[in-house]
């Protein structure tokens, strides 16, 4: 893998920091006018999640790190890994739960997600923005009611439980935003 | 720009136009130089010019010359220097003061800054600081003395400085300085930061040391809110002293494996025939517009910054 020299640096960048894959967030040139030039840089690990700052002299490098976002289509759950495929190559990859995380409860058969691939190993999964799921158990909607108000819980078929309006009934597919994890409408079958 | 050039007018300091290309380059191995070359009459094989760093040099051949005090805007290049707060090239305001030692500037300075930012200074009185004053403070460290280990050891204690190595002493000092203690000077009004270590004395009279008190350089900072606005120096008059810090920084260069640049002879004619003592200061403009604006970044204050150039 390639080394980036602090020249090359800017947000987005995946380099090795401490044997841990990490992207950059922010990069800042930091030099005083009669001194020494730095790069000072915000980073996130890509498997802990945690964020770290780092400083370096300028003219340093680090190491890149052989980390790649592809888009693969989630086939199914076997209890301890998640697997997914390319949807040219059909090959498959298997993700555990350090990887998936919470993002487990929105993934649905056939959807396309974005797994991160660090030296062909999946390290994160991104389901897609929103989600369409079918309610699995809520209690009866009250007739009358409108989408103000309180809202009630539903469980989804997925296993992830969103709050929804009370006029939202069982076996209803409705669209979830997933990065929120917010109702955002019915939709209509 | 009028309240500028007024301020200047009614002190009887007069506007000079020097060379932006120079058959000389900048010698600090901290400072780089745009390379350009010249070829036409007079060069029939072309020869190699500088873009200014700063118009120093030309401006201290003026006050050799008898200009008297002297002021001029014009534009300053880097290489190497682009980010939040830097710009390839930039705005700078330098001015000389024939009789002044660089506290009777530091007046000087506050006193226009204060003019420049018509209001948008709350109204108190800018604070004086020694470098070595805010390192005790902040650090609780003499960076006149403290070896590079020790400047290492207490970087490392500040986790956002974790992973950076190799620095000289120098190197270790304005990491502190422009990591830690920079961030966290008051906010809200003027600090000017003075007489810094010897080994920073770039072009700055060297003061001499007494019992117990270090040689420092006769040099200062201007900061507000976190930024750095302006470097002033009671001036080097000294030619021998001049040219053998042209020749340490030369050195340093062939060590860092930095391009060799030529340095000003002319300059150095200058200082011999003999130029007044003076002190001297260079402002960026840009950088103002950012503080008293409200603004976060250079590119906020330029047209079209280098991206876009």
């Amino acid at each position: 893998m390639a080394n980036y020299s602090t020249n090359e640096f800017r947000s987005g960048l995946k380099v090795m920091i401490d044997n841990d894959p990490c992207a950059m967030i922010e990069c800042e040139f930091v030099k005083p006018g009669k001194g020494q030039a730095f790069a000072r840089v915000k980073l996130r690990n890509l498997l802990t999640g945690r964020t770290v700052e780092r400083t370096y002299k300028s003219g340093e490098s680090l190491p890149g790190a052989d980390v790649m976002d592809t888009d693969l289509q989630y086939l199914y759950n076997d209890g301890e890994f998640w697997y997914f495929m390319h949807p040219e190559t059909f090959e498959q990859v298997a993700a555990d739960a350090s990887a998936v995380g919470d993002n487990g409860k929105w993934l649905k058969e056939q959807d396309s997600c974005v797994v991160t691939l660090w030296n062909d190993r999946p390290i994160d999964v991104v389901p897609p923005n929103f989600v369409e799921l079918r309610i699995v158990e809520t209690d009866p909607g009250v007739r009358g009611d409108t989408a103000s108000g309180g809202g009630k819980p539903a469980t989804l078929e997925t296993g992830a439980v969103v709050r929804v309006p009370l006029f939202v009934e069982n076996d209803e597919i409705i669209k979830v935003d997933t990065r929120s994890g917010e109702y955002v409408g019915r939709v209509k079958g | 720009m009028s309240r500028l050039r007024c301020f200047f007018a009614e002190k009887g300091v007069l506007e000079v136009e020097t060379p932006l290309l120079s058959a000389a380059g900048t010698t600090d191995p901290q400072i780089h130089s745009f390379e350009t070359r010249y070829e036409g009459p007079g060069a029939a094989q072309g020869r190699p010019l500088y873009l200014a760093t700063s118009p120093e040099f030309a401006m201290k051949r003026l006050l050799a010359a008898g200009s008297g005090p002297i002021y001029q805007i014009c534009k300053a290049f880097r290489q190497g220097e682009a980010g939040r707060l830097h710009n390839p090239e930039f705005t700078m305001l330098e001015w000389y003061r024939p009789g002044f030692d660089h506290f009777q500037l530091m007046d000087e300075v506050e006193a226009l800054v204060t003019e420049l930012a018509d209001g948008r200074l709350p109204d108190v009185s800018a604070k004086r600081m020694t470098y070595a004053k805010l390192f005790q403070q902040h650090l609780g460290l003499d960076p006149h003395r403290a070896s590079a280990e020790v400047l290492a050891q207490c970087a490392t204690g500040f986790p956002a400085l974790a992973g950076i190595s190799g620095l000289d002493r120098d190197g270790w000092l304005d990491l502190l300085m422009s990591h830690i203690i920079q961030p966290r000077l008051e906010q809200g009004c003027l600090t000017f930061v003075y007489h810094y270590p010897a080994s920073q004395a770039a072009l700055a009279r060297i003061s001499q040391p007494a019992a117990d008190i270090p040689a420092v350089a006769e040099r200062f900072e201007l900061f507000y809110q976190g930024v750095e606005l302006a470097n002033g120096f009671h001036e080097l008059t000294d030619a021998r002293e001049q040219r053998a810090r042209f020749e340490r920084d030369l050195a340093q260069r062939r060590v860092q494996d930095l391009p060799s640049v030529p340095m000003d002879d002319r300059l150095l004619m200058a200082l011999d025939e003999g130029m007044p003592p003076c002190a001297g200061v260079a402002l960026g403009l840009d950088r103002l517009l950012v503080v008293f604006n409200g603004l976060t970044r250079l590119s906020d204050a330029i047209a079209f910054p280098f991206v876009r150039a």
